[in-house]
């Protein structure tokens, strides 16, 4: 691995390449795309949270003047039928209040609501089931009459689609050595992603049956291979072109419009555009799981953790597949223990399906764990980040999900914060802070890259990682280091389907470290055919050429009377040795090194109205090394405002019939400008060596330890604790009232 | 004799056995072996991910495993 | 329903287009005159992505109509640039890395130019409140509000 030192363009602040585009208003995003002819589409919501769909008629709506094309459930292939395909478009029942039913092309947008008003669905309403409590009560509705708990049949069918249990040596024996024990529960609400770009999709689809679909999306390849999925079709009958993409942090791994719109354009013979507003983003996409965590934690006086148990239950919202797996295996990540009790539920209500969201099932229960773990701080009376230094993971250690720890950086990070002068600084009166950890797995998996060398040695890198937060600008400078030439001279483009080879999505912080491994690798490519190219020109061995700063060399010691030849040199020339300069790698990574943080927080708070205030936030987080630390701390920044916002006032509030009642921006209220401070970053670079440049992911981390972090502030500050979050005003000044 | 440890979700197919010792050189080799204990069982783990001596591998087909190999079946994780 | 013609002037530019009664200057600026720079994230005036400058005043685009843009001057994102080369505040956002999926980043820039253009020394405070209108879900605020503070001192010294 390359020595920090050594390296000239990694961790330099370069502008993205497709900077300009963005800032002019020139980048073209999901809803900016049109095709001559293109109609559009829009879709007909149930208007109850649970409810049998006894018939759909879409006759009066194809016989509207402008209308092309109408279609339900049953227009969709019985043997795509599966959940996503279900979500996509309700068959026999409607799950969740905002749930597609029918969908429609006209001419204009308008007229196409118009003509969903003249669709009669015969509905019968069903009793919702919108919380844990209800869904795993005895006598609990069902909303899915066919789902056992783990599939297993020999007990009655339950809104439990799974249960799952990770357990090592004896709690009980644990929690007779602890001085201190602390139990709580707690509840974090339903939150939404809330990137600011809609869902959107155009689709074409022409008489031979191939299809092409522009959308917005983090995984133009699971885009592809979902909608035949749904379609019944062959990935090799559609090809999916990505724009630019308007956030996502998750919610954009899955699809919701793709395969409507292909189906409509195929009856209508015409493009078919359909883009969500932002009330269909709020009911009907991926939000994120509420939760009830039980959390049991023992210590001895000298800050030992003796035990700890975890008791996890997650909203899946529809459909099985709650995030409850990676919340089990995160809640105890940090901490090196010998007994530990950990069970999680993966519980089926009548709300929206769940998408992934940034660490997708640690926010939650890491927020319970690191509450509980301040208690036991605070009970002992030692220093929070000591009590954690005490029982640290870190190389070697068992984690609590079964193997041990390769290199880790939480005792780094600790030992960073510890000596922070943010940390070691007084907070002033009326001051609370509160300290958390944070911890995220990353994910390798599948990419490929090629990089092609144009005749004046330009460098172009072809991938297929949606670029969602800079990585255009991390592949260029792993280029730039690897190939030796300067970074203005390359450029990254994000391939569709057919224009580059396979990519999974952007997303499991694997972006910069398993797409940037191919990159790096194609590189390497390039740098071989270099050196033969070389070698053929001078008339050498391969073996005899060297490749330096761009260039290449003969070896030290080769007796030749050569200039050296740069990469613009073997380029123009390239004809002569053999054709063009094309490198490619294809790989499927392992070893993404996982990454923890520590943030912590001051807040104070006003007692007349309930309203925290955030003071300062200060992050630090092991990102192996940083390529771009200007996008790395963008990364920490962003994700510990999304944190500080499902903390202090991001919620879903339901009504008893399981309507949303906050489905818009104003009440579903994230942080704006006013309420931030600057988010003061620190990186620690341990790096991985699973990587040539030592890249950990770093996307997914920094939301994790902002949502206990700013719980054990607002404890701080209080006096006490309130549980459940969020903390917004209504619920800390019911809470000052009960307790005065 | 590598140990392989099953988490609690995998139970089903393994006569609710979580731990066992298993002569194998690769990770084809134990799937092999394990499927040949429990017919069927390469399908689920095939969906699975496995840690091998602490590093984690969501598709660990070509992997290596030593005689003393720690092996640890897995969620899959997925990413935000 | 009868389209309705307006008449008005977009960065600079004399335009004519045909709009229904029920459509949004977003809707105008984006369907018929295909200035697609600017951004609909919620279409209820509270997240900023569509905010363009009419008459010189800051507005979301979706919450006016498109035939009230008739006889008005009408800024978006596409006219922020100068003749030859990038405004200081775009350029200050690439600088900063303050953006990082670039779907807020056009209405951020035509408030912050706006903000510049009435107090060319705005505090941190006031940076964070006249951009509160303006929604991003990536960065935190921080680098943004950095990457204004740096445009402002520029043009402080360049002026």
């Amino acid at each position: 691995m390359a020595e920090a030192v050594d390296l000239k363009a990694i961790g330099t602040r370069p502008i993205r390449p497709d900077g300009v585009d963005k800032v002019t208003g020139r980048a073209n995003f999901g809803a900016d795309m049109t095709l001559p002819g293109m109609v559009h589409a829009k879709v007909l919501r149930s208007p109850y949270a649970h409810a049998r769909i006894k018939n759909v008629d879409l006759s009066k709506a194809l016989e509207m003047d402008g209308v092309f094309a109408a279609i339900c459930g049953r227009d969709l292939p019985e043997e795509g039928a599966n959940d996503l395909s279900i979500n996509i478009l309700a068959r026999d029942k409607a799950l969740y209040h905002g749930h597609a039913v029918a969908a429609v092309a006209a001419r204009t947008p308008a007229l196409a609501e118009q003509a969903l008003d003249l669709i009669e669905v015969d509905y019968e309403e069903l009793h919702p089931v919108l919380s844990i409590d209800d869904a795993i009560a005895d006598g609990a509705t069902l909303v899915n009459e066919n789902m056992y708990t783990n599939g297993d049949r020999s007990q009655p069918p339950s809104n439990v689609a799974a249960k799952q249990k990770f357990e090592r040596g004896d709690v009980e024996k644990g929690f007779a050595e602890a001085d201190v024990v602390v139990e709580e529960s707690y509840r974090v609400p339903t939150a939404h992603q809330g990137y600011i770009e809609p869902h959107a999709c155009i689709a074409t689809i022409n008489e031979a049956g191939r299809a092409t679909v522009w959308c917005c999306t983090q995984g133009q390849f699971d885009v592809r291979s979902m909608t035949a999925g749904v379609l019944n079709k062959k990935v090799s009958d559609i090809k999916v072109i990505p724009s630019e993409i308007g956030g996502g942090f998750g919610g954009k791994t899955t699809i919701y419009l793709e395969p409507v719109a292909v189906k409509l354009s195929e009856i209508s013979g015409r493009p078919v555009k359909m883009v969500m507003n932002r009330e269909e983003v709020f009911r009907a996409t991926g939000p994120t799981s509420a939760t009830l965590c039980r959390i049991k934690v023992g210590a001895k006086n000298d800050g030992t953790i003796t035990a700890a148990t975890a008791w996890l239950a997650y909203e899946a919202g529809a459909f099985p597949g709650a995030p409850v797996g990676p919340g089990c295996m995160s809640v105890l990540a940090p901490y090196n223990l010998e007994n530990l009790l950990i069970e999680g539920l993966d519980v089926v209500v009548n709300k929206p399906k769940v998408a992934a969201y940034r660490a997708p099932g640690a926010p939650q229960s890491m927020h319970a764990m690191e509450c509980t773990i301040d208690e036991v701080a605070r009970k002992i009376g030692m220093d929070p980040i000591d009590l954690r230094l005490k029982n640290a993971a870190d190389e070697g250690t068992v984690a609590p999900y079964g193997p041990r720890f390769p290199a880790i950086g939480l005792v780094e990070c600790l030992k960073a914060a510890r000596e922070h002068p943010n940390y070691l600084s007084e907070k002033g009166e009326g001051v609370g802070r509160g300290v958390a950890v944070g911890f995220w797995f990353n994910i390798g998996m599948q990419s490929s890259a090629e990089v092609r060398i144009a005749e004046n040695g330009a460098v172009t890198i072809m991938e297929g990682s949606p670029d969602i937060g800079g990585s255009r600008a991390s592949m260029c400078l792993m280029a730039a280091e690897t190939l030796g030439v300067s970074y203005e001279t390359i450029n990254a483009h994000v391939g569709d389907t057919e224009a580059t080879g396979f990519c999974n999505v952007t997303g499991g912080s694997r972006t910069t470290f398993a797409t940037g491994l191919a990159v790096v690798q194609a590189c390497e490519d390039i740098i071989a055919q270099c050196k033969e190219r070389a070698a053929l020109t001078w008339d050498l061995d391969v073996d005899q050429v060297d490749w330096e700063d761009g260039k290449a060399v003969p070896k030290p010691g080769v007796n030749a009377d050569v200039q050296p030849l740069s990469l613009a040199d073997i380029a123009r020339s390239a004809g002569r040795t053999g054709g063009p300069l094309l490198g490619r790698a294809s790989l499927n990574a392992q070893g993404p090194g996982a990454s923890f943080s520590v943030n912590w927080t001051d807040v104070t708070l006003d007692r007349d109205t309930g309203k925290v205030d955030v003071l300062a936030f200060t992050a630090v987080q092991d990102a192996g090394r940083a390529i771009h630390p200007a996008y790395v701390e963008g990364q920490m920044q962003g994700g510990a405002v999304q944190g500080l916002g499902w903390a202090l006032n991001e919620e879903y509030i339901y009504d008893q019939k399981g309507v949303m009642e906050n489905a818009g921006f104003l009440d579903y209220r994230v942080p704006v400008a006013s309420d931030m401070p600057m988010i003061e970053c620190q990186i620690v670079e341990v790096p991985n060596p699973s990587h040539p440049y030592g890249v950990r992911g770093v996307g997914e981390t920094p939301i994790v330890a902002p949502l206990a972090a700013t719980s054990n502030a607002v404890r701080d500050v209080l006096g006490y604790r309130i549980n459940d979050l969020p903390l917004s005003p209504p619920r800390v000044l019911a809470s000052l009232d009960e307790s005065n | 004799m590598a140990k392989v440890v099953f988490p609690d979700h995998l139970l089903t197919h393994t006569n609710g056995e979580r731990e066992l010792n298993i002569e194998c050189n690769s990770f084809r080799s134990l799937v092999r072996a394990l499927d040949a204990k429990w017919p069927g069982i390469e399908d689920v783990l095939s969906k699975t991910a496995v840690a091998i001596d602490g590093q984690i591998y969501q598709d660990a087909w070509l992997e290596r495993i030593g005689p003393n190999s720690e092996v640890f079946f897995m969620q899959r994780i997925e990413g935000g | 329903m009868k389209k309705i013609h307006v008449s008005t002037t977009v960065n600079g530019q004399q335009e004519e287009a045909l709009c229904e009664v029920h459509q949004s200057l977003l809707d105008l600026l984006r369907d018929e005159l295909g200035l697609t720079g600017t951004k609909e994230g919620c279409g209820t005036g509270d997240c900023g992505a569509c905010t363009v400058l009419l008459d010189g005043r800051l507005v979301c685009s979706c919450l006016v109509l498109g035939v009230e843009a008739e006889g008005k001057e009408v800024t978006t994102i596409e006219g922020i640039a100068e003749p030859d080369s990038l405004h200081v505040v775009q350029q200050k956002f690439l600088e900063h890395a303050a953006l990082q999926c670039g779907i807020c980043t056009p209405g951020f820039i035509v408030a912050a130019k706006a903000l510049l253009d009435k107090n060319p020394d705005p505090d941190e405070t006031t940076i964070r409140y006249w951009l509160a209108g303006n929604l991003c879900r990536c960065t935190g605020y921080d680098k943004i509000v950095r990457a204004v503070q740096d445009a402002a001192q520029e043009l402080a010294q360049s002026s």
